[in-house]
């Protein structure tokens, strides 16, 4: 997927005026963040998991070659062909002989981040095979050229009425007199559409939420049963999956999926939770005859040697976006690349580098949110810090940001001129703002006021309140 | 090799103090003797004829449809096929908790053996076990219950033995480790835990996305 990271000030500027995505992220607070909420307050233990599940994910890391050496071994005595890949083209190139080979013309997808990644439909399609995604969410994309906003709810940029637009003109056996005003008419349409192409597969693709080394599986999480539509109707099963993905045994898996679901849309758990060890078995009457397994680094390990090795915690449940007020205001496809929100914040420069990448984790107001709801307990706010110091030592940061940061480095060192320019900063203010008690139109900061008023100070520094305070205390 | 690459770089990203032989030893054990991480749940830390009530509230708060077989299971089955206004044939594997039932009893109903085929309209299975803590159906894929029943039909029964209703995952696990031995597993472990749903189009939950638009567990209480 080509980044359009470079220009996130501009998207996010689009991102603004654009009425159908703002009524569609409208939801959110009321949707998945209200339904986190819920679903934590049932479950008292929730936070003690928060802590387990952070323990069961860096005791991973730090073992992790063992981990994925186990999981190997286990996958491959129940059948499994394991391949490994270091980047996403290696990736593309085996999951495209392993169709070939089965001599596949039409392949379907369930749900998988990994494979926006690495470009997979486009190498596929290009390749000659008909890829169809079955997430009622991505088919919708798919049919619009468009790519997800969201990690869990890939469609959530878009309104009712946009998919019921996009069906009228792509699905074009459909009568005009159809009615498809309600939700589940729209679903009834993709659902009759798509069985069709679950039938007909002859290789399914998808991801995996977690590996288990214990028993050699892969765990897909989801709510429409098309991942295991796709996974047990066609031939052949490809997983494909990054090495971060491994988990030692179930009772591990178990604590990451009490946190899973409830932080991503609040269910206590989804309707399906299939754990997938090799192909069918001989006595079996269905299932696929071969079961591969793709695991892809893709720059993780680079990732775990760094100082961002926390964010391979990351289980993907999408909760620190849902809460993020730039996320909230600007939706997923203003940061420009597969992962939005602070997650993507923070792995988007490890993944594609921070040259591309830098206007990402700048894009935070350091609020917290995202760190106080992640069940994984990854510190983003610290974590995207550090990519702008990282930023600002290879020389990085914009000339006016540069500039910036020196002449306040200027002040703050001499303790007399900040106190002085703070106090003339504060007086000036407070006489710009007059009866208003708001700044509409600060000079130098017309980008900043141009969407919203500046409070303004009330006159005096918080040095002179002080000293007043302590003066008053003292009498 | 990508294998032996990508292996070399993790390990050399770990540079941990701890020898290489010792890391292996603590992954290898912790495989070997997997043991509970998860507290106790307030939910489920109860007596089992609570556990059944849990278990049937969670279900129904996940929109499945749950009976308490009182007398015969087919009767069950038929009167609920008939309430809902659906086709009396159903699709089942081998199960002999299944075959064995008395379905002379219901005679209305019309048993088909095999895997799920696109024009069934209900599946029916045998679950492995019951969990409360969620109010999910642990199945395992087979020639007694084929997996493709549990997603194409448009409605899936489900029985499940009361006596395999279980309080956590974590007691699932153990129960399968005893059926299959240590580190087996089937094909596919299905966790259902109502039917298929989506809300893809404008956030509004809708049921019956691509796999049931109807979940019916039927407890057994026979034994």
């Amino acid at each position: 997927m080509q980044p359009t990271t470079r220009t996130f000030k501009a998207n996010a500027r689009e991102a603004l005026g654009d009425e159908q995505l703002q009524t569609a992220l409208a939801g959110l607070p009321t949707g998945l963040v209200a339904q986190r909420a819920a679903a934590r307050a049932r479950l008292p233990e929730f936070d003690e998991l928060r802590d387990l599940g952070r323990d069961i994910r860096n005791h991973t890391l730090d073992h992790l070659d063992q981990y994925l050496e186990i999981y190997e071994k286990n996958a491959i005595a129940a059948g499994a062909h394991v391949h490994w890949a270091a980047t996403g083209q290696e990736a593309c190139d085996k999951i495209l002989e392993i169709c070939r080979e089965a001599n596949a013309q039409l392949v379907t997808k369930g749900k998988s981040m990994v494979s926006e990644e690495i470009g997979l439909n486009h190498e596929l399609q290009n390749a000659g095979l008909e890829v169809v995604e079955t997430d009622l969410g991505e088919y919708i994309l798919q049919i619009r050229g468009e790519t997800p906003s969201h990690i869990i709810a890939p469609a959530i940029h878009l309104t009712q009425g946009q998919v019921e637009a996009d069906f009228r003109r792509e699905h074009s056996d459909l009568p005009p007199s159809r009615d498809l005003k309600e939700p589940a008419e729209l679903v009834d349409e993709a659902r009759q559409i798509l069985r069709q192409k679950f039938l007909t597969a002859d290789v399914g693709i998808t991801g995996a939420n977690f590996l288990i080394s214990e028993t050699g599986s892969s765990i897909i999480v989801t709510n429409e049963g098309n991942g295991d539509l796709t996974q047990s109707l066609a031939k052949v099963h490809i997983v494909l999956a990054t090495i971060d993905k491994v988990v030692p045994t179930l009772e591990d898996v178990s604590v990451l999926l009490r946190l899973l679901a409830r932080s991503a849309t609040g269910q206590d758990i989804t309707a399906y939770t299939t754990f997938s060890t090799g192909p069918r078995r001989p006595s079996d009457p269905d299932g696929p005859e071969a079961y591969h397994v793709i695991l892809l680094d893709n720059g993780r390990s680079e990732l775990l040697a760094s100082q961002f090795r926390e964010i391979l915690r990351c289980i993907r449940c999408g909760a620190c976006m849902n809460h993020c007020p730039v996320y909230g205001a600007v939706g997923g496809h203003a940061y420009g690349w597969v992962y939005p929100g602070p997650v993507g914040a923070v792995l988007t420069p490890g993944l594609i580098g921070i040259e591309q990448a830098a206007n990402l984790p700048n894009a935070s107001t350091f609020c917290g949110r995202c760190e106080s709801v992640c069940p994984m307990r990854i510190p983003l706010p610290g974590l995207m810090r550090r990519w702008r110091e990282v930023e600002f030592e290879q020389n990085k940061t914009s000339f006016q940001a540069r500039l910036g940061l020196k002449l306040w480095a200027a002040f703050a060192k001499r303790p007399w001129a900040y106190r002085l320019a703070s106090r003339f900063a504060a007086s000036f203010l407070r006489l710009l703002a007059g009866s208003r008690g708001a700044v509409r139109n600060l000079p130098g900061a017309g980008g900043w006021t141009k969407n919203r008023d500046m409070p303004a100070p009330q006159g005096r520094t918080f040095q002179q309140l002080w000293n007043k305070s302590k003066r008053e205390l003292s009498k | 090799m990508s294998r032996d690459q990508i292996l070399a770089k993790v390990r050399a990203a770990i540079s941990d103090a701890t020898p290489q032989l010792q890391r292996r030893a603590a992954a290898e054990a912790r495989v070997a003797k997997p043991s509970r991480s998860a507290p106790p749940l307030q939910r489920v830390s109860r007596p089992t004829q609570e556990l059944i009530e849990v278990f049937k509230y969670e279900l129904g708060r996940q929109s499945a449809n749950v009976i308490e077989a009182q007398g015969s299971i087919p009767q069950s089955i038929a009167a609920y096929l008939q309430e809902a206004a659906l086709p009396p044939t159903l699709r089942c594997g081998s199960d002999s908790r299944l075959t064995r039932l008395q379905w002379r009893d219901a005679p209305t109903l019309a048993l088909q053996h095999g895997p799920a085929a696109a024009q069934d309209d209900i599946g029916l299975s045998h679950a492995f076990c019951g969990i409360a803590e969620t109010g999910t159906l642990a199945l395992l894929s087979g020639p007694e219950n084929p997996v493709t029943l549990c997603f194409l039909p448009d409605t899936h029964i489900v029985v499940v033995r009361r006596s395999d209703i279980v309080a956590s995952y974590e007691d699932a696990y153990v129960r399968l480790r005893h059926l299959l031995g240590e580190r087996r597993m089937p094909r596919t472990l299905n966790l259902i835990s109502g039917p298929s749903r989506t809300a893809d189009i404008g956030g509004k939950i809708v049921i019956g996305a691509h796999g049931p638009r109807r979940l019916c567990v039927v407890i057994d209480n026979t034994n």
